[in-house]
């Protein structure tokens, strides 16, 4: 996926400015950065979740525009914040939506096979018949992951998926991704705000300060003292732990 | 399995009550007589009996499905015909056809009901899609205020140009001008309960958000005005027969919903059987309360249908979490954690 002078502005605040970047396939990708940096905008403007005011997104050789909706779904999918909770769904039935962009309302034998498989696969075999609003804020995020790996798509973008989590579901849900990139070889894109999260479980980050791309690399690249210290305007230590680079910050 | 069992008894219910109401009234219809060839009760159960009946079923079935979809697509358990303004406009759309048109048959009149619901529904729609408040409460709220916003500009127009007695059966929902030949409009509940049904996954996923429907391809503003539409031409072709019934589609989808989920494939039948029953329950107290006189079900279905719902909460409340879950309604009331998305 390519992007090219990425623009969006809202009332002449321009909240995404001039931003280019080349997601790598295969590996997960955090986008860091302080509060209204445009971390989240970028990945709805990729998701074409809104529309942008200028550049090229470029997804498989298209621009992400010409995709058919029902196509881009079979190879593209986000999830946000801003899901309808309240909804009296079952975890099952809520998987089975990630099915949707191929059968529609019709379910075939090889539907039900994969929704059984991303169920078993987040570990909610157990609770498949539980409505979505009586679980804890942990399963319920790991049954909208299981909705997306039933999406079967390449791309997954996720925007905060450790938003309200406590530290133990937080670092469950980032080893999740993780396996997501490795076992099933799925490229992931997030939005992260716990840098440390970002160091220890991607392969590159993107850092953004004011809607613009202050930093983007490797994850030993873009985690130095000197980098974390400019964007976020506070002092920094990087120690290694495991061999990975992590941030102390105070 | 124990899914099954309330469909089927729902089922068979609705049937036993269908055959029962046929029976009652002020003219004595008998199996015997009818076997015998009375051409009179044949005649009655033809030309006013039967008419009703089905005009019944379809207005339970038509006013819960409507309902149903109006409170997915909107994201709100408390929108509903009465509450998201579409009776209302239909009523509007009547008088104006009245006015304008005094030769007017009843198709003209739907006409101009389904034009005017339509539209009605879809600017309530838009209007909570702008304001910030998502407030649970405060969505119906903007709801009945606009409904009566338009019941006000007709009361006045039907002042102004007379038309108050003419516009009355259309304001209080009854059944007893339920005739053969004047009410087959109702018939257009059933083609677009059946579409509601092709569409009930689409609708589920507008009802998750935008965002979930982008992500998995669905047009979510095509969809969402496409449900309101249906929903407000089965409203419409419901007001134009038998005048305003209110509280059904509030009621009936939430009580299926507390038992069976929210996935429309999985309770659209089962909120259209248990809606056609509650409102043929309605109507057959009606009947017999002050017989041989008939009171408007719109009366018996607000008081049964409030009744109803205060029993709902209560047992709710007793029965804590098991099987339903009352933190639901509870949520609705809670406004701190009312707010959607």
């Amino acid at each position: 996926m390519l992007i090219h002078n990425l623009k969006k502005s809202y009332n002449s605040k321009t909240v995404v400015d001039s931003v280019s970047l080349e997601i790598p396939k295969g590996c997960v990708l955090s986008m860091i950065g302080p509060n209204g940096a445009g971390k989240s905008t970028v990945l709805n403007l990729i998701s074409r979740l809104i529309a942008r005011d200028a550049g090229d997104i470029t997804f498989k050789g298209k621009d992400i525009s010409s995709w058919k909706n029902k196509e881009l779904a079979k190879h593209l999918a986000i999830l946000t914040q801003s899901n309808n909770v309240q909804m009296k769904l079952t975890i099952r039935e809520l998987v089975a939506f990630g099915r949707f962009p191929y059968s529609g309302s019709q379910l075939t034998a090889e539907d039900n096979q994969k929704i059984d498989e991303a169920i078993a696969y987040m570990e909610l075999t157990d609770l498949s018949d539980r409505f979505i609003d009586e679980l804890s804020g942990g399963q319920r995020q790991r049954a909208y992951i299981a909705m997306v790996i039933a999406q079967d798509t390449e791309y997954i973008l996720l925007d905060e998926p450790t938003n309200n989590l406590d530290i133990y579901h937080s670092s469950n849900m980032m080893k999740i991704i993780r396996r997501l990139c490795d076992d099933l070889g799925k490229t992931v894109v997030l939005v992260l705000h716990e840098i440390n999260y970002a160091a220890f479980y991607s392969d590159y980050i993107c850092a953004f300060v004011n809607g613009q791309v202050a930093k983007f690399g490797t994850v030993s690249e873009v985690m130095t003292k000197e980098t974390l210290s400019e964007i976020y305007n506070v002092d920094f230590e990087i120690q290694e732990i495991e061999g990975k680079p992590l941030s102390i910050y105070y | 399995m124990k899914k099954n069992h309330l469909t089927i008894g729902l089922a068979i219910c609705l049937f036993l009550l269908s055959i029962w109401s046929l029976f009652l009234g002020v003219m004595d219809i008998s199996i015997a007589g009818l076997l015998s060839g009375n051409l009179e009760e044949l005649e009655i159960l033809l030309i006013s009996r039967l008419p009703r009946l089905l005009a019944i079923l379809c207005t339970g079935v038509g006013m819960s499905v409507a309902g149903l979809i109006m409170q997915q697509l909107c994201m709100n358990k408390f929108v509903s015909p009465t509450t998201g303004a579409t009776i209302s406009s239909a009523q509007l759309g009547i008088l104006l056809a009245l006015l304008f048109m005094p030769s007017s048959t009843i198709w003209t009149r739907a006409i101009f009901a389904f034009v005017t619901a339509t539209l009605g529904t879809w600017i309530f729609v838009f209007f909570i899609q702008r304001i910030h408040y998502k407030d649970v409460v405060m969505v119906p709220l903007v709801g009945i205020m606009f409904g009566n916003v338009i019941g006000g500009i007709t009361n006045y127009l039907a002042y102004k140009y007379e038309m108050t007695q003419a516009l009355s059966s259309w304001l209080v929902g009854h059944f007893s001008i339920v005739l053969r030949g004047r009410y087959e409009i109702v018939f257009l509940v059933v083609p677009l309960v059946i579409l509601a049904f092709i569409f009930a996954n689409h609708f589920n996923i507008v009802g998750m958000g935008k965002d979930f429907s982008s992500n998995l391809g669905v047009n979510h503003n095509l969809i969402l005005f496409f449900g309101l539409t249906i929903a407000a031409m089965i409203t419409a072709s419901i007001v134009v027969v038998v005048g305003s019934i209110s509280y059904i589609g509030l009621i009936v989808p939430n009580i299926v919903a507390l038992f069976k989920g929210d996935r429309i494939k999985g309770t659209l039948l089962d909120t259209a059987l248990f809606g056609a029953v509650f409102v043929l329950i309605c109507d057959m107290i009606g009947r017999q309360i002050i017989a041989p006189y008939e009171l408007p079900i719109e009366l018996i279905v607000g008081v049964l249908g409030s009744i109803l719902f205060v029993i709902l909460l209560l047992y709710r409340l007793k029965n804590g979490r098991k099987s339903v879950k009352p933190k639901e309604l509870f949520k609705k009331r809670n406004i701190k954690n009312g707010y959607l998305n």
